[in-house]
């Protein structure tokens, strides 16, 4: 789902602390990974059962974990720049030094909510990043902004604003250092526009008969951040052995939480009416 | 013609197109790719051109809002808010400014417009997906609100919806969309405001809206298997509401279960119960029994969802309770 689009994630959670704050989108897998979710709490959410993050309720479009400052995946496009700019609010007002964070995507961007929380961080000198992730679809929908747009709307609120590679880890990480230590010494909001392309359809078993396939095809190799960022000379303390070490001890905790999210119990029935203002079960109404 | 819901959506959409070139589509992929993730608008850019089958951005205030201002100025838009939970984004369009056009300003105006919209739980999709609120529309004075249970009513009530001059909030369940019927075949337009019979009966009246009228007649299958004559009742239309054909059917049987796919405080199953109690208490053998979701958000896993949604079983039982009492 959000293959492709990692370094986006990498990069701008890296210097986040649990006390910093993310507000995620329908695209969040990699996002809560990232924020530092742990994979087991995650997986049994995705899969709807009792002991996940989110008890089952939210499944994969609403993963959240206030504990680690991740404000929550979100079904709703454009609901989360608001929510993360009252998070930014709230590490202002108290002083924490944190910071905030909504991932916003192309097609999110012109969300008149996105619009309103631009302006309320600029007026309120938020301590807030818009991390955009144009990979120029929405659903089945070209985006027809040319790339830079995006960055350019949001700087016009009066923030700085840049556009980096979304493949290059490197570039992204800079960007985010940058937008998180300005937001944490009071130099109110950052916008930054990560270019990428987007690997898969919309949904499962999407045939992405509207996208040109030699174009999809070259976007998929080129935009895969992995080789990358191994390339890199930065990355170069990592040999090949190490490289296979870590991609084995991944591909087994994925295997491991995969196995035991699929074997977990179902939430029972009284959960239905768990976590409400007011029960009304076993009252005349229900 | 034997056709789905889905199918007859499209081929209404395609017909009144055709029949009248102010009728214009717009939403969120209705051009692109493959008519939208159930291809309801598929066929239509190609046949109509994409200058009258109008992508837009992921804006629901601007498309709500833009709709009601083109349908003010004389165009009749069909405009696609892919999921009602989608009205919190664009709410005030539809509450502060199309509902009240014609009223507020003395008459002068009107402002055809419609608006299609998925609604319901059953496919796991969560809290923000699944939502049923028309009772909240339904209880705005200036909107019409419609939520059609089989592919007959959904053509003539979406004709009649794009013809007629008042705004429309046309409700579509996502788990319907495959049932099938015959579906009248040409010009097939269906009044607003009339209840349809579904199955007749005279032991117990079992009023479901939108799917829930579709369980209540499988309720009344397994209720005719113990001998009960259930009639069923679905009102189509919930503003305006057919409260007279409805209680046409409870003088007649004398019991009734509203069945309600929403939360149950102020629901349709409530209003509609407030009617009966209002104007047909002499019917009346036994309590009026509403059958709804619980009051919560509507849970993601599936194994929950199924305990959230009326089912069968919950009918049957509410009119066992009713005959017994
Ligand atoms: C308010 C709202 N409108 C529409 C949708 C349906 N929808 C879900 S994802 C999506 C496309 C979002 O595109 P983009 O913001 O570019 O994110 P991407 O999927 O590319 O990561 C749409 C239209 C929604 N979930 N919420
Ligand atoms: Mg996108």
């Amino acid at each position: 789902m959000y293959r492709n689009q990692e370094a986006i994630a990498v990069g701008a959670c890296l210097d986040m602390t649990s006390d910093d704050y993310i507000a995620s989108t329908h695209r969040g897998h990699g996002h809560c990974i990232a924020k530092g979710c742990e994979l087991e709490g995650m997986m049994l959410e995705l899969a709807c059962k009792e002991d996940g993050l989110c008890n089952g309720k939210g499944g994969s479009m609403h993963i959240a974990d206030m504990s680690k400052g991740m404000l929550g995946a979100n079904a709703i496009v454009g609901g989360g720049p608001p929510i993360a700019a009252g998070a930014a609010l709230t590490a202002k007002t108290l002083g924490t030094g944190g910071v905030s964070m909504a991932f916003i995507g192309d097609g999110a961007s012109d969300q008149g909510t996105v619009a309103e929380a631009l302006n309320l961080a600029v007026v309120l000198e938020l301590p807030m990043i818009f991390m955009y992730e144009n990979n120029f679809y929405a659903e089945f929908t070209r985006n027809p902004k040319p790339e830079g747009r995006i960055a350019e709307r949001a700087g016009s609120f009066g923030m700085p604003s840049v556009v980096v590679d979304g493949s290059d880890f490197f570039a992204v990480h800079r960007a985010c250092r940058e937008a998180i230590e300005r937001g944490r010494s009071g130099g109110g909001p950052t916008a930054i526009e990560a270019v990428s392309a987007r690997y898969y359809g919309h949904f499962e078993g999407d045939p992405q008969a509207y996208r040109d396939e030699a174009e999809l095809r070259e976007q998929r190799e080129a935009g895969d951040p992995l080789p990358r960022f191994l390339a890199d000379e930065r990355a170069s303390v990592l040999d090949a052995a190490r490289v296979a070490d870590i991609d084995a001890e991944i591909f087994a905790e994925l295997d491991r939480t995969v196995e035991l999210a699929l074997a977990a119990a179902d939430p029972t029935p009284d959960k239905l009416y768990t976590d409400v203002y007011v029960s009304y079960e076993g009252r005349a109404m229900q | 013609m034997k056709m789905s819901i889905r199918e007859a959506i499209n081929l209404t959409l395609h017909e009144e197109m055709a029949r009248d070139s102010r009728v214009i589509v717009m939403g969120e992929d209705v051009a692109s790719g493959q008519g939208g993730v159930y291809g309801i608008t598929a066929g239509l850019p190609e046949k109509f051109g994409v200058a009258r089958v109008i992508d837009t951005p992921i804006t629901e205030s601007a498309i709500v809002g833009a709709a009601g201002g083109a349908a003010l100025t004389g165009l009749r838009p069909v405009a696609e808010l892919m999921f009602v939970d989608f009205l919190g984004v664009c709410l005030d369009q539809l509450l502060n400014q199309i509902a009240k056009f014609r009223y507020m300003f003395g008459g002068q105006a009107r402002t055809p417009v419609v608006i299609r919209t998925m609604i319901g739980a059953g496919e796991g999709t969560g809290p923000q997906h699944s939502q049923i609120l028309y009772p909240m529309l339904a209880a705005i004075p200036g909107i019409k609100v419609v939520a059609p249970s089989n592919a007959a009513d959904a053509k003539g009530l979406l004709a009649e919806a794009i013809r007629q001059d008042d705004p429309v909030v046309f409700c579509e369940h996502k788990a319907l969309y495959m049932t099938e019927c015959d579906v009248p075949e040409g010009d097939y337009v269906i009044p607003f405001g009339r209840a349809r019979t579904v199955v007749e009966g005279s032991d117990i009246t079992l009023c479901g809206l939108s799917r829930m009228a579709v369980l209540a007649a499988e309720a009344a299958a397994q209720l005719a298997a113990d001998g009960i004559s259930a009639e069923v009742i679905d009102p189509r239309t919930l503003s305006p509401l057919d409260e007279q054909g409805i209680l046409d059917s409870v003088a007649k049987t004398g019991r009734l279960v509203v069945v309600d796919e929403s939360n149950p405080l102020c629901s349709m199953a409530s209003e509609i119960a407030a009617a009966v109690a209002e104007f047909g208490f002499d019917y009346l053998d036994a309590p009026i029994q509403r059958v709804t979701a619980p009051h919560t958000p509507v849970p993601a896993t599936p194994c929950l969802e199924k305990e959230y949604v009326p089912s069968v079983s919950d009918i049957v039982e509410a009119a066992k309770k009713a005959l017994d009492y």
